[in-house]
C-alpha cells in the first residue's frame, strides 16, 4: 500500500473476462474488458440491463458468488492484483479501500440494526476504533451527507427513514473509512427525481472534498455526464467505447453508442417531426451471440464478411483523450452524417371531449399503531382534481412518488371509488360505478396498460390465450375461430410474429411483454387508455420502439392517452398537454410548451432542472430542493409546496403557509395553482437552454 | 398495547368457553353416564336403576344447566330422597345441606372430584402439571438451543456439507414419531441386553446394569440426569428437527438479503456477519414456532410420559379418558386451552418486539 504512486492508475482492469457457471454451461458475462481509473477520477459505466456492468462492479469486490468466477485479466487496485488475493486480504480492501453504494437502500441496510451501530462498524472493524469514537465519527459523517438532526438518526432503524435519507446513509457507510475507490451501483434508480438531484450532488461533492475515485454504474446518459469524466458504453459484455465523456457524447466513433443517442428523447425530439430512431431487434442473450461484433445483427453499418469474421480489438482513436472504440468500421462511417429520418406525420387534430374530471377527491382512512387501533388518519391522496382529456389527445400526468398519480388512475378505472367529485366518461358518470358494476361496453372502452410487463402477464398462459381471453371478456368476436383471427391482427398491430402467440410469457424479452400488455388493452378497441409508467421497466433502446407503437396505435384509433409517468424527458416528447401533480393536487396545467418554458409552477421548475440530460449543449440552472415530500398523511397547512419552495420569500405576508393557493389561469389556458402574482411568473428565468452550436 | 391484551383476552376466554363445552357435551352424552352409573352404581343394575342413579346424581336435566352448574354460574343441584337426605352437588364431607354454598363449579374453584385418584380434582390436576412443567423445561433446554445451533449453522452456507449433513439429521428425527424413537432409545441406552448398555458394563465404564433408565418413574420424587435423559430426548429429538428445518429456512433466505451483501463487502468477517446481522433477521420465524412447540409438547407428552410411566400431566390425561373420570378430563381440557392460547399470545407480542419494523412508533 505504501509503495503506490499517486500518478499511477488507482484501479487498472485489463483484459477482464468472467463466466457464471450452470449445471448445463459456461455463461461469458464479461469479455475482454479494460478500463483505468485514476486517482480523483470518475469513470462512467453505461449500458442496458444484462450488458455485464454489474458484473464487472463486483468483480472488482471480488464477490461474485458461488457460481461467478474470474475467468481471466487481473483487476489492479493500487498496483496490486485483487484477483488473487485470500479472502483475509479483501476483508481489510472491502469497506476500507473500495466501498460500494447499492441500487436499492431499504434493502441494503440491515432491518434490525440501528443506523448508528450500522455505521458505527466499519471503523471499528478496520481501525480498531472504540465504540464511543466510532459513533462520534458517525454523527459527523451523517452531518457531511447533509441529514438533518444526526443523533435522531443514529438511533432510528432504517424503516423509519425515507428513501432518500436511507441512500444518504449507505453513502455514510461508505464513506466512513474514507476510501480510495467508490463504487456506485445506479445509487439513484429507486429514487424520485428531485431526490436523486440531491443524491448527485452529494456524490460530487464528496468526491471533491476526499479525492474518491469513482466508479458509477448507470443506464442513464444524463447522470453519466453530471457525474464523470470518462466512461465506458457496454454492450452485451463488452466494452464498445471508452473516452472522455465530452468526447464520447459529441464524436462517439462506435455504432452502438450512435444508436443510444439516437433513441433516447433529448430536447428537440418530436413526436411527429422528428421521432426517435429504435435500435432494431433484440439484445442478444449471453449464450447466443454472434459471431464477430456482437451488435453486428443490429447495426445500420453491418458488413458481411468483415464485421463477422472474427474478435474484434478496440481500436484507438488518434487526437482523442484516451478514447477506444471496438468497431472494424469506425474510420469508413461518417459520424457527422445526420440520422435517416423516421417517418414525419401530422399532428392529430384535437377531437371531441372524452374524460372530464370535476373537482375530484380521493381519501383513505388508516390506522395508525402495531396492534391495530390506534387513531385513524386520513390521507388526502388526491384533492380536488380537475380537467379534460380530448379525442386523440395525450396527456401527460407527471409528479413523484406519492404525489397521488396512481391513485388517480385507481379512481379512474374503478378499482376504487371516489370521495367526492365527478368524473364524466364519455357521456356517463362513473365516479361512484365500481368495475364490477360497470357494463362491458364501458370496461372495454377504458383500458389500461401496466408499468411492470413481468408482472402483469400470466405466467401459465400462453400469449394469445391471454389476448384471447380479453376478447371474450369484452364480447368481442361471434366464435372462437373469429377471436382467433383477432388476435392475429392484434399481434401484427403490435408488430410481434404472429407465432408468438403459442409462446409462453417467460419466452418472451421485456419489450415484447410490453407488446402484449399493449395488445391485451386495446382488445376491446379501447378509447381512453391508461397506461401507468409503461416503459419506465424497459430498456433505453426498447423505450423507443415500445413508446413509438403507442403512438402509432393512438393515430390509428383516435385514442385518448393518459400517460403517467416521472421521466420528464419522454413526457415532453410524446404529450400534448401536461399536468403536474404534487401532494395530490394538480399545480400545473397547460400544454407541453407552456409546461416547459417559463412561467413555471416552483415546483415544475424544480422538476425540469432535476432531470438529467444527456445532450453536452443542454445548460441548466441547478434548483436542489431540500427535504423530503411531506407524508401525505400529514400535509402542510396553505400550499402543498411551501416547505420546500424557493420562491416563498416573494410571496407577502404569511400566505403560503395559511392559503391553499387558487388556481391563476394564465394565457392560452395555461394553470398555476400558486400564490406568486403573475408580475414575478413572468419574470422567471427558462431552467434549460440548449447553447447555440 | 392495552386494549390489544384486552381483546386478545377476551376471545381466549371466548375460546375457552366454547372448547370446555364441547368437551363437557361429549363426556357427558348418554351412553356415557350409563357407564358412568354402572361403574360407580352396580355394574349389575337395570336400566330403570341406572336412569334413576343418572338423574340422583344431577345427571339429568338440559345439558346447558349442567354446564352452567359445572361452571358456576347456576346454582348447583340439591335433591331431598325419600329418607329426607338431602344430596346435592355443593354438599361433600363435612358440608352440610344447610350451610352449603349455592354456586360451586371452577368459577368458585371447585373443579370436582377425581374418580380415579379420589382427591380434588385442583390438586391432581396442578400436580401432574408440575412434573410435567419439569419435563416441558428440560425439553424446551435441551431442544432450543441445538435445533437453532443446527438450523443456523445449515442456513449459513446452503448447499455445503454442514448443510446436508445437518439437514438429513434434522429430516431423519422430525419423521420419526416419539413412539418409535422412544422404543428405539429404549432399546439403544436402557436394555441390559441390548444396545450399547451390554457393552459399557463389561468395560466398566457404567456402575449398573444401564447406562439410562428405561422408566421415569422415580423422576417424581428426583430428577436425575439417569432417569430423566430418555424421555427428555425422545421429546427434544421431534421438535429439533422441526425447529431446525424452519431455522435453516429462514436463515437461508437472510443469507441471501442485500444487507448481509452489504455487511460482507463493508469488510465483516463471516462469524461476525452471521452473528451480527444475519442471527436476529434470521430468529424472527423460528420464535413463532417455538411458541407453538408449546401446545405441541403437552400433547407429545401424553406419549412419552405413557411410554415411560412418567406420572404428569399426559400419563393423567390418559387415565382420566380410559377411566371415564368426566371431572378429570374437563379440567386437563381447560387447562390445555389455556396453555395453548397464553401461548399464542407471548408469540404474537414477541414477535412485535423482535422485529423493529412492527414496532410502535
Amino acid at each position: 500500500m505504501t509503495d503506490w504512486d499517486p500518478s499511477k492508475p488507482i484501479l487498472e482492469i485489463e483484459n477482464l473476462s468472467i463466466s457464471f457457471f450452470t449445471r448445463a454451461r459456461e455463461i461469458p458475462a464479461v469479455m475482454d474488458f479494460s478500463c483505468t481509473v485514476m486517482p480523483g477520477e470518475s469513470m462512467g459505466l453505461v449500458g442496458e440491463s444484462g450488458c455485464g456492468k454489474s458484473t464487472v462492479a463486483l468483480a472488482v469486490m471480488r464477490d461474485l458468488g458461488k457460481n461467478g468466477r474470474i475467468v481471466s485479466g487481473s483487476i489492479r487496485f493500487k498496483g496490486r492484483d485483487l484477483t488473487h488475493m485470500t479472502e483475509e486480504e479483501l476483508r481489510h480492501i472491502r469497506g476500507s479501500e473500495i466501498a460500494m453504494i447499492y441500487q436499492e437502500p431499504m434493502a441494503s441496510l440491515n432491518p434490525a440494526m440501528r443506523v448508528g451501530d450500522q455505521l458505527a462498524e466499519v471503523p471499528m472493524i478496520h481501525q480498531g476504533m472504540n465504540r464511543a469514537d466510532a459513533l462520534k465519527l458517525a454523527r459527523q459523517i451523517i452531518a457531511d451527507v447533509r441529514l438533518p438532526d444526526p443523533d435522531r438518526i443514529l438511533r432510528a432503524y432504517p424503516h423509519q427513514l425515507s428513501g432518500g435519507q436511507q441512500q444518504r446513509i449507505v453513502i455514510a457507510m461508505a464513506l466512513m473509512a474514507k476510501p480510495a475507490l467508490l463504487i456506485l451501483d445506479e445509487p439513484t434508480t429507486a429514487l424520485d427525481v428531485t431526490v436523486e438531484a440531491g443524491i448527485v450532488d452529494l456524490v460530487k461533492d464528496l468526491g471533491t472534498k476526499y479525492g474518491t475515485s469513482m466508479l458509477f454504474i448507470s443506464h442513464n446518459l444524463g447522470l453519466i455526464l453530471d457525474v464523470c469524466d470518462r466512461l465506458c458504453v457496454m454492450y452485451s459484455g463488452e466494452a464498445v467505447e471508452t473516452g472522455n465523456v465530452i468526447e464520447v457524447f459529441d464524436k462517439m466513433r462506435h455504432p452502438y453508442t450512435q444508436a443510444l443517442f439516437r433513441s433516447i428523447p433529448l430536447p428537440g425530439a418530436d413526436k411527429n417531426s422528428s421521432p426517435l430512431i429504435a435500435i432494431p431487434g433484440n439484445f442478444p442473450l449471453p449464450h447466443e451471440r454472434p459471431k464477430g461484433c456482437n451488435f453486428g445483427p443490429r447495426c445500420d453499418y453491418f458488413r458481411d464478411g468483415l464485421c463477422n469474421a472474427g474478435d474484434i480489438p478496440m481500436a484507438p482513436v488518434p487526437d482523442h483523450d484516451r478514447h477506444a472504440t471496438r468497431c472494424l468500421r469506425w474510420k469508413d462511417i461518417d459520424w457527422d452524417a445526420p440520422p435517416k429520418v423516421g417517418k414525419v406525420t401530422e399532428k392529430l387534430p384535437r377531437g371531441r371531449l372524452v374524460l372530464k374530471m370535476e373537482d375530484l377527491k380521493k381519501y383513505y382512512a388508516v390506522s395508525a399503531g402495531a396492534f391495530g387501533g390506534g387513531a385513524e388518519k386520513v390521507v388526502k391522496a388526491n384533492e380536488s382534481l380537475s380537467f379534460e382529456a380530448h379525442e386523440n389527445e395525450t396527456l401527460a400526468i407527471v409528479g413523484e412518488s406519492g404525489c397521488g398519480k396512481s391513485t388517480f388512475a385507481k379512481v379512474l378505472m374503478g378499482l376504487e371509488t371516489a370521495t367526492s367529485g365527478s368524473i364524466m366518461l364519455f357521456d356517463e358518470n362513473v365516479q361512484d360505478t365500481p368495475i364490477q358494476a360497470r357494463n362491458t361496453d364501458t370496461v372495454s372502452k377504458l383500458q389500461m396498460v401496466f408499468q411492470n410487463p413481468f408482472d402483469t402477464l400470466n405466467p401459465s398462459m400462453t400469449v394469445g390465450r391471454q389476448i384471447i381471453r380479453a376478447l371474450e371478456i369484452f364480447q368481442k368476436g361471434t366464435s372462437d375461430a373469429d377471436r382467433s383471427d383477432m388476435m392475429l391482427n392484434l399481434l401484427d398491430m403490435v408488430k410481434l410474429p404472429r407465432a408468438f402467440a403459442e409462446r409462453m410469457p417467460r419466452q418472451l424479452s421485456g419489450g415484447q411483454k410490453q407488446r402484449v400488455g399493449i395488445a391485451r388493452a386495446f382488445a376491446g378497441g379501447a378509447k381512453v387508455v391508461v397506461a401507468d409508467e409503461p416503459v419506465s421497466a424497459l430498456d433505453v433502446s426498447v423505450q423507443a420502439a415500445v413508446t413509438d407503437l403507442l403512438m402509432d396505435i393512438q393515430r390509428e384509433n383516435h385514442t385518448t392517452l393518459l400517460f403517467i409517468s416521472h421521466d420528464l424527458s419522454i413526457v415532453r416528447y410524446l404529450s400534448d398537454r401536461v399536468m403536474v401533480m404534487y401532494l395530490g393536487h394538480v399545480v400545473e396545467l397547460g400544454t407541453t410548451d407552456q409546461v416547459f418554458a417559463p412561467p413555471y409552477h416552483p415546483y415544475t421548475e424544480a422538476l425540469l432542472s432535476a432531470v438529467p440530460i444527456a445532450d453536452t449543449r443542454v445548460k441548466k440552472r441547478r434548483i436542489v430542493l431540500e427535504g423530503d415530500i411531506p407524508s401525505a398523511m400529514n400535509p402542510p397547512p396553505g400550499c402543498p409546496f411551501q416547505t420546500r419552495c424557493r420562491w416563498k420569500p416573494k410571496v407577502p405576508g404569511n400566505l403560503c403557509d395559511t392559503v391553499l393557493p387558487p388556481v391563476q389561469v394564465l394565457a392560452g389556458g395555461h394553470q398555476i395553482k400558486c400564490h406568486l402574482s403573475r408580475e414575478e411568473l413572468a419574470g422567471m428565468e427558462p431552467v434549460i437552454s440548449i447553447a447555440a452550436d | 398495547m392495552l386494549p390489544f391484551l384486552l381483546r386478545r383476552v377476551g376471545v381466549m376466554i371466548l375460546t375457552a368457553l366454547t372448547l370446555s363445552f364441547v368437551v363437557f357435551s361429549l363426556t357427558n352424552l348418554a351412553p356415557n353416564l350409563e357407564k358412568l352409573a354402572r361403574t360407580e352404581g352396580s355394574v349389575r343394575m337395570s336400566d330403570e336403576a341406572v336412569d334413576s342413579w343418572i338423574i340422583n346424581n344431577g345427571h339429568g336435566g338440559l345439558m346447558i344447566t349442567r354446564y352452567g352448574q359445572w361452571l358456576g354460574v347456576v346454582p348447583g343441584w340439591t335433591r331431598t330422597d325419600d329418607k329426607g337426605v338431602t344430596r346435592g352437588r355443593c354438599i361433600q364431607g363435612a358440608v352440610t345441606a344447610e350451610d352449603a354454598p349455592r354456586f360451586c363449579g371452577i368459577l368458585q374453584g371447585d373443579w370436582g372430584t377425581s374418580t380415579v385418584f379420589r382427591e380434588p380434582v385442583a390438586k391432581t390436576v396442578t400436580d401432574k402439571l408440575a412434573s410435567t412443567g419439569w419435563l416441558m423445561l428440560w425439553v424446551m433446554l435441551v431442544m432450543v438451543p441445538v435445533s437453532l445451533i443446527i438450523g443456523v449453522m445449515s442456513g449459513m452456507r446452503e448447499g455445503s456439507r454442514t448443510d446436508r449433513v445437518l439437514s438429513t439429521f434434522a429430516i431423519a428425527t422430525t419423521a420419526t414419531p416419539e413412539y418409535v424413537s422412544g422404543v428405539i432409545l429404549v432399546v439403544i441406552f436402557a436394555s441390559a441386553t441390548t444396545g450399547i448398555s451390554p457393552i459399557l458394563a463389561e468395560w466398566g465404564w457404567i456402575s449398573g446394569r444401564t447406562l439410562f433408565l428405561g422408566t421415569a418413574t422415580s423422576a417424581i420424587d428426583q430428577i436425575t440426569f439417569w432417569n430423566f435423559a430418555l424421555p427428555v430426548m425422545t421429546i427434544a429429538l421431534y421438535g429439533i428437527g422441526y425447529i431446525a428445518r424452519m431455522t435453516r429456512a429462514s436463515m437461508t433466505e437472510v443469507m441471501t438479503q442485500q444487507y448481509i451483501r452489504t455487511a460482507r463487502l463493508k469488510g465483516v468477517a463471516f462469524h461476525q456477519v452471521i452473528v451480527k446481522h444475519a442471527l436476529r433477521n434470521a430468529l424472527i420465524a423460528p420464535f413463532t414456532v417455538i411458541m407453538l412447540q408449546f401446545p405441541w409438547l403437552l400433547n407429545g407428552v401424553v406419549i412419552v410420559e405413557t411410554l415411560f410411566n412418567y406420572k404428569g400431566f399426559g400419563w393423567t390425561l390418559v387415565q382420566a379418558a380410559g377411566n371415564n373420570d368426566i371431572q378429570l378430563l374437563l379440567a386437563c381440557s381447560v387447562v390445555a386451552v389455556f396453555v395453548v392460547l397464553v401461548t399464542q399470545l407471548i408469540s404474537d407480542v414477541g414477535y412485535v418486539f423482535l422485529n423493529p419494523r412492527i414496532r410502535l412508533s
